[in-house]
């Protein structure tokens, strides 16, 4: 289901991947980033990073209370405003899966598990599979799995595509988001390749990163992925959609997201079907930004809810 | 002028001088010919004749400035091999005297001297420049192309040898207007380079009345830069209208001038860009 | 659950259309008219006559600006020749403080002079903000920390400053081109008479209040306004020794021809018709912003444009279908919105020009491609055009448009695209694009042009020489080389 390509034209495939030339990708990205985005144009952009966002905790020390907590807020970020929509999902570790999805129910908000040995994705393809499927059968309705960098750096694309297809099928009726991990991958030529690779395998979204390694998401690499979904949506009519997570802890930062994403996609990309912003963070100063919209005032963190 | 000797009964056999034109020695298209001084006909180099003078340098500047550096240097260094071989030659056309020898010996010197610098220059007189970015930036100079000559006629031999020279060594080629009165040296001078290496072309010698050749040269659309070392005032002042209608450099150094400056007159500089990233 | 999804619905409706953000104005005070900048203070013109210098944006009147006569040219230069002497023998450090002076002051008020430029000139605000003030900062920067080294700058050689600069510059970077010219030539000791262009005087009349802030000495700099006639008088007045023009060829050519036998020294910078080479392994996505980068930046209104696009005949399918794509992407309109990349063309006439050239590449046959673009009601515009299926013969792949229009050929081999590239007259820039290093160098080495972008495209620089072969102009400004056409090397 996942994939009309066969193995003996990945090859091919990954050697046909044009190159990136770095500098001319980060004067765009850094262009783009200087956009002035006000007024009625911000509210909206704001509106839609709530709408697109994967409200994320990925710790250790998470429990039933914390993910509850975070489903809360999820579903209504202000409380006593319902004109602030609800996030896009939860995103969390499979062993959390089933707490969110109890509170969840009857929201419009998803579940997002991690699976696949994250963040490292150093395991058996079997482990990582079965717990995928555990994943899916605890009620996840989006998997986030991250793709085995060692075997990607060490050349054996294979593996990879392999990997990310067992993973898919082990999905069912889930979303599959890709994490390329792109702060491990060392070059723009990397994250192009693995995007190709990723979406070639049947990724329904491509993600830049875990957020666990550092850099996480950056614009510049975000352009380059979205380029090359550009460039698969043109060869194969297959729309995948895009995801930056890590480190977007302001309206700013996701505002300038967002721009990039509209010039280089378009405003078909503007949905939480084909786009969505990872981030723990990131909610409240969306929030605020708004609030300062609409009032002309700067806002306090004391008038916003931590969860 | 050369005495035409002939003791022991000996008839000497006299040399035809000819305009030097892409490597061969032709007698000019017009079938003219002009007496200066003395017993020799000289060519009377026509505008046609500087038309074919300007196609063949023009055809070899690909080839000329291609060559590497020391290629170049090699060749000039050639030429003054050739010249110091000949130089009993060119001090009875220059006269025989003291002053002679030491024209020679400047000529001489000045093709050594320049044969240095043709791998000496880019480094001397190119850069990489600290642009503020990822780039790598870095200036070098090129051959401007076809190069107008207009040779002082004093000192007949060391002043056009001084002029061309440095053209040369940047890898220009170039079309040589000889001294009206004085022209044997600058016409001997092409024997010279013609047994120098030097590719087919690269320099074209005329000869003939500077009235008739310099508008044409002057206002040749394919010649890049011209060299007025030898121009009175008011042809400078019309070559510099005429050499407008293609934005030709005009070059003035003093004459007798030594020094990659004038290297470079004959030059343009090339900045390149290129990002710098992983 | 319900709360959410009809709100999502509500929003989703809109689009992502950017709300205007006009730059603010009130910051800047233009004066409802100038006088002439001559030893060190603005002065009444003898010339009677003014004309006004408009928005190009709005057709509004900004102010009214005299063009300045022989009298007041006459003026000017005798000021600079009576301040050359103190000036060329001020202890170079001292020189250096005041050229390091003006570029502070250029950078304190870059955003007066950001929002004036493109009041004036009709460019768009973010790139007078990030591109024009702030090169033009640097290039006076770099140039003051030479005003006392210039003993290192030519070896064997002994620099000396020639005396009155007359300069000449364009309407495309008023201030930026003005840096170029003033920075080298008071570094070397000289002193300068500028005439800015007829259609952008305000930000060199900006900056004679900034030689004033600076207490620059009286007469080291002196601006006059004016059109074609004024700049003639002062290439040709007798007392300039040194002549800087940029500008078009026609003109640059006229001015070659007027100061023919003066001795005066002469450097131009003319125009250009550069080709950008794009090759089939080229980085694409980058290319295509190289391109827009390099035609569409500043209107088109750029001597050093990549006018014409060569493109590999196997990769001008794909890369024609992106850059078409791209061009939908370009805002056209208000040059005070931070967020237009094509501004207002800068007069009337270069409109006209543009249109009519435009014109004939239709009626020679060629195929004509502009996105959807509204054009705003008032003021000069044009927008962003594409030619496909242009042959080197065309008038639009031969003439400078100096608008934003690509004429798009394509070659085979990379020998085609050297012979094509440069079968011009001009030769002024090159871009190329590939992947392969060695084939970088090997066709840098063969553009006949004076600056190669390779895999970028409109990149500048102070300490970058910059000026053309052949027909687009001799000399170079920028780097140790734009030092040489100001100085006498004895």
């Amino acid at each position: 289901m996942a994939t009309a390509l066969s193995l003996s034209h990945l090859g091919s495939l990954m050697r046909g991947v044009r190159s990136v030339d770095e500098v001319g990708a980060e004067e765009r990205a850094a262009s783009l980033a200087k956009r002035s985005i006000k007024k009625a144009s911000k509210l909206w952009a704001l509106d839609l990073a709530i709408r697109c966002m994967d409200l994320t905790t990925l710790e250790g020390s998470d429990t039933p209370g914390k993910v509850a907590a975070l489903c809360a807020k999820g579903i209504r970020p202000k409380p006593g405003d319902a004109t602030i929509p609800s996030v896009a999902a939860i995103c969390i570790y499979p062993a959390r899966v089933a707490d969110a999805k109890q509170h969840l129910r009857g929201s419009s908000v998803r579940v997002a598990s991690v699976a696949t040995a994250f963040p490292s994705g150093q395991s058996f393809t079997s482990v990582k599979v079965a717990e995928v499927k555990d994943a899916v059968a605890a009620g996840a309705d989006e998997v986030d799995m991250v793709i085995d960098r060692g075997a990607f750096l060490s050349g054996d694309h294979e593996k990879v595509y392999e990997e990310i297809v067992a993973v898919k099928e082990a999905c069912g009726s889930a979303h599959l988001k890709v994490i390329l991990e792109t702060g491990e991958l060392g070059t723009y030529d990397n994250v192009r390749r693995a995007s190709i690779l990723a979406m070639a395998a049947g990724a329904d979204f491509i993600k830049t990163s875990t957020g666990k390694v550092q850099p996480a998401a950056t614009l510049p690499v975000s352009l380059v992925m979205m380029e090359a979904i550009r460039d698969f949506v043109r060869e194969t009519g297959r729309p995948v959609g895009f995801k930056p997570a890590g480190g977007i802890r302001t309206s700013k930062q996701a505002i300038a997201y967002l721009v990039v994403l509209y010039e280089t996609l378009g405003a078909e990309w503007m949905t939480p079907e084909r786009f969505r912003l990872g981030a723990s963070t990131l909610l409240n100063d969306v929030l605020m930004q708004i609030e300062k919209e609409r009032t002309g005032a700067y806002q306090s963190g004391d008038y916003f809810t931590i969860d | 002028m050369p005495a035409a000797k002939g003791g022991n009964g000996r008839v000497e056999v006299r040399k035809t001088y000819k305009l030097f034109i892409n490597g061969e020695f032709v007698r000019s298209e017009s079938g003219r010919a002009y007496r200066f001084d003395g017993n020799v006909n000289i060519p009377r180099g026509s505008r046609k004749d500087l038309r074919d003078a300007v196609r063949a340098a023009r055809g070899a500047v690909p080839g000329w400035s291609a060559r590497t550096a020391m290629n170049r240097g090699q060749i000039l260094y050639r030429a003054a091999e050739m010249l110091d071989g000949r130089r009993a030659q060119f001090v009875e056309l220059l006269g025989s005297a003291r002053a002679a020898h030491k024209e020679v010996d400047d000529a001489v010197e000045a093709l050594v001297w320049y044969a240095g610098w043709t791998d000496k220059l880019a480094q001397v007189i190119g850069a990489t420049n600290p642009v503020s970015g990822p780039y790598f930036n870095f200036t070098i100079p090129e051959p401007t192309g076809v190069v107008g000559v207009v040779a002082p006629e004093e000192p007949a031999l060391a002043g056009l040898v001084r002029r061309m020279a440095p053209a040369l060594c940047g890898g220009n080629a170039l079309v040589v207007l000889a001294p009206e009165e004085t022209p044997l040296p600058a016409l001997t001078l092409a024997e010279v380079l013609a047994t120098s290496d030097l590719p087919a072309g690269v320099v074209n010698v005329l000869s003939g009345f500077r009235k008739e050749l310099l508008p044409w040269l002057a206002s040749h659309m394919d010649v890049n830069a011209i060299d007025v070392a030898g121009c009175k005032p008011d042809e400078v002042t019309e070559i510099e209208k005429a050499a407008a209608d293609n934005v030709k450099r005009v070059v003035k150094h003093a004459q007798g001038e030594m020094s990659p400056y004038l290297i470079t007159a004959f030059m343009e500089m090339k900045t390149v860009w290129h990002p710098v990233g992983v | 659950m319900a709360i959410a999804k009809r709100q999502t619905t509500e929003l989703a409706k809109q689009t992502f259309e950017y709300a205007p953000a006009p730059e603010s104005i009130d910051h800047v005070k233009i004066e409802p008219r100038y006088g002439l900048f001559i030893g060190g203070k603005m002065v009444a013109p003898h010339s009677k006559k003014r004309f006004p210098t408009i928005n190009p944006a709005t057709e509004q009147k900004l102010s009214e600006v005299v063009e300045a006569d022989e009298v007041d040219v006459d003026h000017a230069v005798k000021a600079a020749d009576k301040a050359f002497d103190a000036w060329s023998r001020l202890a170079p450090s001292r020189r250096a403080r005041y050229i390091f002076r003006l570029s502070r002051i250029i950078q304190e008020r870059a955003r007066e002079l950001a929002v004036v430029e493109t009041m004036d000139g009709g460019k768009p605000i973010k790139e007078s903000r990030d591109v024009d003030i702030p090169l033009a900062a640097a290039h006076f920067f770099y140039y003051a920390g030479w005003a006392d080294k210039l003993e290192w700058a030519f070896a064997n050689r002994k620099p000396r400053p020639l005396g009155v600069a007359g300069q000449v510059i364009p309407w495309n970077f008023p201030l930026l081109m003005l840096a170029w010219k003033i920075a080298p030539a008071l570094a070397a000791g000289n002193t300068v008479v500028l005439k800015p262009a007829e259609t952008t005087p305000l930000s060199a009349l900006l900056f004679a209040d900034i030689c004033m802030q600076a207490e620059l000495p009286p007469g080291v700099v002196n601006i006059v306004t004016g059109g074609g006639k004024t700049g003639s008088l002062v290439v040709t007045h007798p007392a300039v020794k040194k002549v800087a023009f940029t500008g078009s060829t026609e003109v640059g050519k006229l001015i070659a021809r007027s100061l023919a036998g003066t001795g005066k020294r002469l450097t131009l910078e003319l125009g250009g018709k550069a080709a950008n080479i794009v090759f089939d392994d080229a980085p694409l996505d980058a290319a295509v912003e190289g391109i827009v980068n390099g035609i569409y930046f500043n209107q088109g209104h750029v001597c050093c444009a990549g006018s014409r696009l060569l493109v590999q005949e196997s990769i001008a399918q794909p890369l024609l279908e992106k850059l078409k794509l791209r061009l939908g992407t370009l805002r056209l309109g208000d040059p005070l919105d931070k967020n237009t990349d094509i501004g207002a063309i800068n007069s009337k006439a270069q409109l006209e020009k543009i249109e009519e050239l435009v014109e004939s590449g239709v009626e020679e046959g060629a195929e004509i491609y502009q996105p959807e673009c509204k054009l705003p009601e008032r003021g000069y515009w044009f927008p962003p055009t594409l030619f496909t299926n242009v042959s080197q013969s065309y008038r639009i792949a031969r003439e400078e448009i100096f608008g934003p229009v690509l004429s798009v050929l394509t070659f085979r081999t990379p020998a085609e695209a050297v012979e094509k590239a440069n079968n011009t007259p001009y030769g002024l820039s090159a871009g190329v694009w590939t992947d392969k290093g060695s084939r970088i160098l090997w066709m840098a080495e063969r553009m006949r042009a004076g600056v190669v972008w390779a895999n970028t495209f409109n990149r500048f620089d102070p300490t970058s020489p910059f000026g053309g072969y052949k027909e687009s102009g001799f000399g170079r400004e920028g780097g140790r080389h734009g030092l040489m056409p100001y100085l006498e090397l004895v």
